[in-house]
């Protein structure tokens, strides 16, 4: 027998014994089972996979065996301490999932809570109605013009062809501004605008012009003496009443939905001859008329503005050489349109500021 | 205009079978638009049948009247084919008669509903009628007695009663005058119904030639009466009872029967479309004359007003004086009475803007007045008269005077010319030339063509025929709007919205994704408004533009303000239960500068540059306003927490919200303005341009516009703001080396306006300070009394290097040291 082993400390070696060994691994195994925390499983850690666990001091003993010795208890510790942690992961994963999993479910809120905390914004629908037309002519490639509402007479009435004692200014019951011998008005047309637009550019014109517009009716459910209004003029070479008719006609498609048109009835207005007054197409009962039918009440159709061929009286006052140039000119009620599109029945709610109504639009419609 | 139908189909053949409704939809389609179709009796409902009276009880009555019980025979129109018992006060009857009878459930004209009462001791179960209950007439007494054979008990009375007869309604235009008239309806009849044919003008008849034995006229004014012509009756009847046909056919039209005289000359008017005066002629003094009034004349009109005359109005006079406003209305001296028998007869021309000026200068607005302001057929003054003669002397009793006065020639009708093929091309569709002929000839035009063009003399009713686009709407509404072509004109090459088209929309949007509501509000204001805002009386929002005829004298000015109409529909929600509303309106306000007046230019030219321009300089300033007013919970009380009521801070935010939109870099500084708070309103510019206000509402304007106090408004000048929107953001770049952030605490006087801090802050750092944010206010006993703490969180970055603790604390102390030479600022320790 060889000296080296004269120091051989049979105690400490029994640790690393095969025996010991899987007791430590089994015992580690079993603690990590047993934890059902992760705050206890720290604690089977610190117990079983710590410094002072069984297996890290008979690590530790290792040295002390003999040289033939060690690398079979060395691996045998390694196997084990790979043992303990793989388990000690596999458990940790397990009860980590699992609070997780109950952190989350701590967490679940009733997600069908009220989330406004600030009540809706809202546009005015005439606002709303008035750029989605304004948005169907300049998609044809017109302008939008406008102009004040205050206005001066001779554009308002003489310059389109409504002299000082045509009878249809009486049709039209006209704001008059103090003292009347300035001859200021409150526009009763947007047709002020068309005139400013050839007083102020050349042809070829194609202008819509939206706004407010007023006359002197007393407020009820279908009188306003302000209201809105749309026109459309049009001052090139060539152009006849077909285009005053297709362009309605293209309004009255985009506006209401496709295939709905219009149809002319003779009529008379200063500032166009011919004219006519312009009927659409009910887009309820697209034209049948059914009794049924709340929107056109039965008429197959629905009075919508006036139109006509821009009277040459108008042109010349105008600066536009009636020879060269000849147009068309229309206009609607905004207000009536939205009316009808959108099933009102009387007028007032659109001016009376009551939330409520705006916001039933809100910001496209 | 209303008529009857039959009437019209006294002067026009249409083929059998043709219904009303294709004579409504024809006459539409050519320019007599239909506005309803009514029976004569619309006014009438429910049971109206035919009754024979079985036995009549005459019960005398403690009030000395008598009346009579009884039975009448309905068939079996009640059900029960018993006996009708019915109470009656009139006499002019006995039992075997024909009657009228109303059951219960029926309804007659002004709404008087009929059911089974008690009265005078019996159930009287509906009632007997008169013509006036019926409202076919005022001049019957009694009750209606039928013809023995009018028909069978129990029977409809409406078609025995003719009023089953249905009434057509025209709107007729001022340019389609003659279609006041049946003689001018039966023409378009006949024009546009298919198949119609034989018109006969009731205007076309052999009148006695004119002598000058008639009634004396001078006509003073030949233009503004260009013929005169007059007739009398002698032994009227003043008694006699007006024809059934007459008083059926007046009333369907809307008038009242009056008087056998009066029906006569308001049927020949609805006949033939020329009003008729008629003169008691026994009241007429010597010859009549036509003049203009002298300034100040006075005349009773035949309403009994007593009018002052301008010197522009035409009026009849004899030698008495005023008696007549000319084509306008009578004067009471010479109105036909109830003792009239001799008639004098005016059937006379005036000229049109004469008429359409007077009746508005005196506020008249008759059925002659209206016929004689758009055009009468100047040519048919004596078949008129004649007619009238006619039928005064056939159902008055009346006979003809010798004599037939006539006074002036009709003046002649205007030949237009115009191209051939002007129809075509105005309409689009293909009308060839002798289509054009042909259609104006039908219309009424003599037509002469002259190579490519032609000549047309309008007829005489057509006086609004006067220039060649008139003749093209004649032409293309007899061949048919209906059958225009729809085509797009070709697509110009659009320039899109304007920029400030644009930006007011991306305003609309910015506020409405900001919480606001938009309005709309009329934009009439009165003093009380302006008072309840405190704005005081040198403020240039008192100059307001007035109306001469505003509709409520509450509000008779053009507003300089949004915000009373804000103020008012935000109280108007809160009291409907809406207690936190946040209400916005973009609308333009009306500033009067200047006294010049808007000239009325010419119309023949374009007016010079120079005339345009001082007619635009004339108008009021009108820059678009945003305002906004808000009250209540900016952030709603929940689960969430309490919320948040809204504070002067939301005003202006919203206002910076609309600025940030545009691009435009708003400063803010204290102010005091009406009706904001003294102490809470927030002066915003942009430059040195002020765009307007914004903070908490003064509490005495909450409180007399019934807003909860702490309530807020806004109110700016859109037109500045987008004026300085920016075109063009150059792109920024960013540094990506790390930031340095310091913190610092600055006590100030609590004056110090915080932007002041802010803005020595920024100075002190110079460019390399990338941002800097209040990040809380602090008052309270650590700071002192009058002083607060503002605490910054400043953030250096630079564009080339990270930045060292060194460079960074000599910023942040250059910062601070800005800070205390301009404001005198002390770093809180
Ligand atoms: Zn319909």
């Amino acid at each position: 027998m060889s000296g080296p082993n004269s120091s051989f400390d049979p105690v400490e070696v029994a640790a690393l014994s095969e025996e010991e060994v899987s007791r430590a691994v089994d015992a580690a195994t079993a603690a990590f089972a047993a934890a059902a925390t992760l705050e206890e499983l720290k604690q089977a850690r610190i117990d079983h996979a710590g410094d002072r666990s069984a297996l890290a001091l008979a690590n530790r003993e290792i040295g002390a065996l003999p040289p033939q010795a060690r690398k079979d208890a060395g691996q045998r510790v390694g196997r084990a301490r790979g043992q303990v942690n793989q388990a000690l992961a596999a458990r940790q994963e397990v009860l980590e999932a699992e609070h997780e999993e109950r952190m989350l479910a701590e967490e679940t809120v009733d997600v069908t809570l009220p989330t406004t905390r600030r009540p809706r914004g809202a546009r005015h629908p005439i606002t709303l109605q008035s750029e989605l037309i304004a948005d169907i002519f300049v998609a044809m490639g017109w302008e939008i013009a406008e102009g004040p509402v205050v206005e001066a007479e001779w554009l308002n009435f003489d310059a389109l062809n409504l002299g000082p004692d045509h009878p249809a200014r009486t049709m039209q019951d006209t704001f008059w501004t103090e003292p009347a011998d300035r001859h200021v008005v409150l526009r009763t047309q947007t047709s002020p605008v068309q005139a400013r637009t050839m007083l102020t550019r050349q042809p070829p014109i194609y202008v819509a012009c939206p706004g407010r517009v007023f006359r002197t009716d007393e407020y009820d459910a279908t009188h306003s003496p302000m209201f809105h209004q749309v026109e459309g003029l049009v001052v090139d070479e060539g152009i006849s009443m077909a285009h005053l008719k297709g362009s309605l006609d293209h309004l009255a498609a985009r506006l209401f939905g496709e295939g709905i048109d219009t149809r002319f009835r003779p009529s008379y207005f200063p500032f166009t001859e011919p004219s006519a007054e312009v009927d659409v197409r009910c887009f309820v009962c697209r034209g049948v008329g059914s009794d049924a039918c709340r929107t056109c009440r039965g008429e197959g159709w629905i009075e919508w503005g006036g139109c006509g061929v821009v009277n040459p009286r108008v042109l010349t006052a105008c600066g536009v050489d009636p020879e060269r140039y000849s147009g068309f000119a229309f206009g609607m009620g905004i207000d009536r349109s939205f009316m009808f599109r959108h099933g009102l029945e009387d007028l007032r709610p659109l001016f009376e500021g009551d939330v409520r109504f705006s916001a039933a639009f809100g910001t496209e419609i | 205009m209303k008529t009857s139908k039959s009437w019209i189909l006294d002067y026009v053949d249409v083929p059998e079978g043709t219904t009303t409704e294709d004579i409504t939809a024809a006459l539409t389609r050519t320019g007599l638009k239909l506005e309803a179709i009514e029976s004569a009796g619309a006014e009438i409902s429910g049971p109206l049948v035919v009754g024979r009276v079985l036995t009549m009880e005459p019960e005398p009555q403690k009030n000395g009247k008598t009346i009579n019980w009884c039975t009448v025979d309905v068939g079996d129109a009640n059900g029960s084919g018993d006996p009708q018992g019915i109470v009656c006060g009139a006499h002019n009857f006995a039992p075997g008669d024909l009657v009228v009878v109303v059951l219960p459930g029926g309804v007659l004209p002004g709404g008087f509903e009929i059911s089974a009462r008690k009265t005078y001791g019996h159930v009287s179960a509906g009632m007997i009628c008169s013509a006036r209950e019926l409202g076919l007439g005022e001049d019957h007494d009694g009750i209606i007695v039928l013809p023995q054979d009018a028909g069978e008990p129990g029977q409809d009375a409406r078609g025995v009663l003719g009023l089953d007869e249905e009434v057509i309604e025209l709107e007729v235009n001022p340019d389609r005058a003659y279609g006041l008239s049946l003689r001018g309806i039966a023409r378009d009849v006949a024009l546009s119904v298919s198949g119609a044919s034989n018109f006969r003008d009731p205007a076309l008849r052999e009148v006695p030639p004119a002598d000058d034995q008639g009634h004396p006229v001078v006509v003073d004014d030949p233009t503004g009466c260009p013929v005169f012509v007059a007739r009398t009756v002698s032994g009227f009847d003043p008694t006699a009872a007006t024809p059934d046909f007459i008083s059926a056919r007046l009333t369907a039209a809307g008038m009242r029967p009056i008087s056998l005289a009066v029906d006569v000359t308001n049927y020949v008017m609805l006949e033939t479309g020329r009003p008729i005066h008629g003169y008691d002629a026994d009241k007429v003094q010597g010859a009549l004359r036509v003049r203009r009034a002298r300034a100040g004349e006075r005349l009773t009109t035949l309403d009994g007003t007593d009018r002052e005359l301008s010197a522009e109005d035409l009026v009849v006079t004899d030698d008495s004086g005023l008696i007549g406003l000319g084509g306008v209305m009578g004067g009471e001296t010479t109105e036909m009475s109830a003792s009239t028998s001799r008639v004098l007869i005016e059937a006379a021309h005036w000229d049109a803007v004469s008429m359409f000026r007077t009746g508005k200068r005196h506020k008249i607005s008759s059925e002659a007045g209206k016929r004689n302001e758009r055009g009468v057929d100047p040519t048919i003054c004596e078949a008129a008269a004649d007619r009238v003669v006619e039928l005064l002397t056939t159902y008055g009793g009346a006979t003809a005077d010798p004599g037939h006065t006539v006074v002036g020639t009709p003046p002649p009708m205007a030949a237009v010319t115009m191209g051939l093929d002007r129809p075509a091309r105005v309409s689009g569709l293909p009308i060839d030339a002798d289509t054009v002929l042909a259609l104006l000839e039908a219309d009424g035009c003599v037509v002469a063509r002259e190579g490519d063009a032609l000549t047309a003399t309008p007829p005489p009713w057509r006086p609004d025929i006067t220039d060649p686009h008139d003749l093209v709407e004649e032409v293309v509404r007899l061949v048919g709007y209906d059958e225009i072509p729809s085509v797009l004109p070709p697509a110009p090459g659009g320039r899109g919205l304007t920029r400030v088209q644009a930006l007011r929309r991306r305003i609309g949007r910015t506020l409405a994704g900001a919480g606001w509501v938009e309005v709309v509000d009329f934009p009439f204001v009165g003093e009380r408004d302006l008072d309840v805002l405190g704005i005081p009386a040198a403020d240039p929002r008192r100059q307001v533009l007035r109306l001469s005829n505003p509709l409520s004298s509450q509000a008779p000015a053009m507003t300089t303000t949004l915000l009373p109409g804000l103020l008012r529909a935000a109280a108007r929600n809160v009291g409907l239960g809406t207690t936190s509303v946040a209400l916005f309106e973009a609308a333009p306000v009306v500033l009067p500068r200047g006294t010049e007046a808007a000239p009325i230019l010419p119309v023949d030219r374009r007016p010079t540059d120079a005339e345009f321009d001082a007619l635009l300089k004339a108008l009021p300033d009108q820059p678009l306003h945003l305002g906004l007013v808000a009250t209540g919970d900016a952030e709603l009380p929940g689960w969430w927490g309490t919320g948040r009521g809204v504070d002067w801070s939301d005003a202006v935010d919203a206002v910076r919200a609309v600025a940030d939109a545009l691009g435009v870099q708003l400063t803010v500084a204290a102010a005091a303005e009406a009706p904001w708070h003294p102490g809470r309103c927030a002066e915003l510019r942009v430059g040195e341009h002020l765009v307007g206000h914004a903070g908490e509402l003064h509490p005495k304007v909450c409180d007399a516009v019934d807003l909860p106090r702490r309530s807020i408004a806004a109110e700016v000048d859109l037109d500045v703001l987008i004026e300085a929107a920016v075109h063009l953001r150059p792109a920024p770049s960013f540094s990506d080396y790390p930031a340095a952030k310091e913190d610092v605490a600055l006590v100030v006087d609590e004056r110090t306006p915080a932007a002041a801090v802010e803005a020595a802050l920024r100075e002190g750092a110079g460019p390399l300070l990338e941002s800097v944010r209040l990040f809380d206010v602090y008052r309270g006993e650590q700071v002192g009394a009058g002083q607060v703490s503002l605490a910054f969180a400043l953030r250096f970055r630079a564009p080339d290097r990270t930045l060292t603790d060194e460079e960074t604390a000599g910023l942040r102390e250059a910062a601070v040291v800005a800070a205390t030479q301009r404001t005198g600022a002390t770093q809180r320790s």
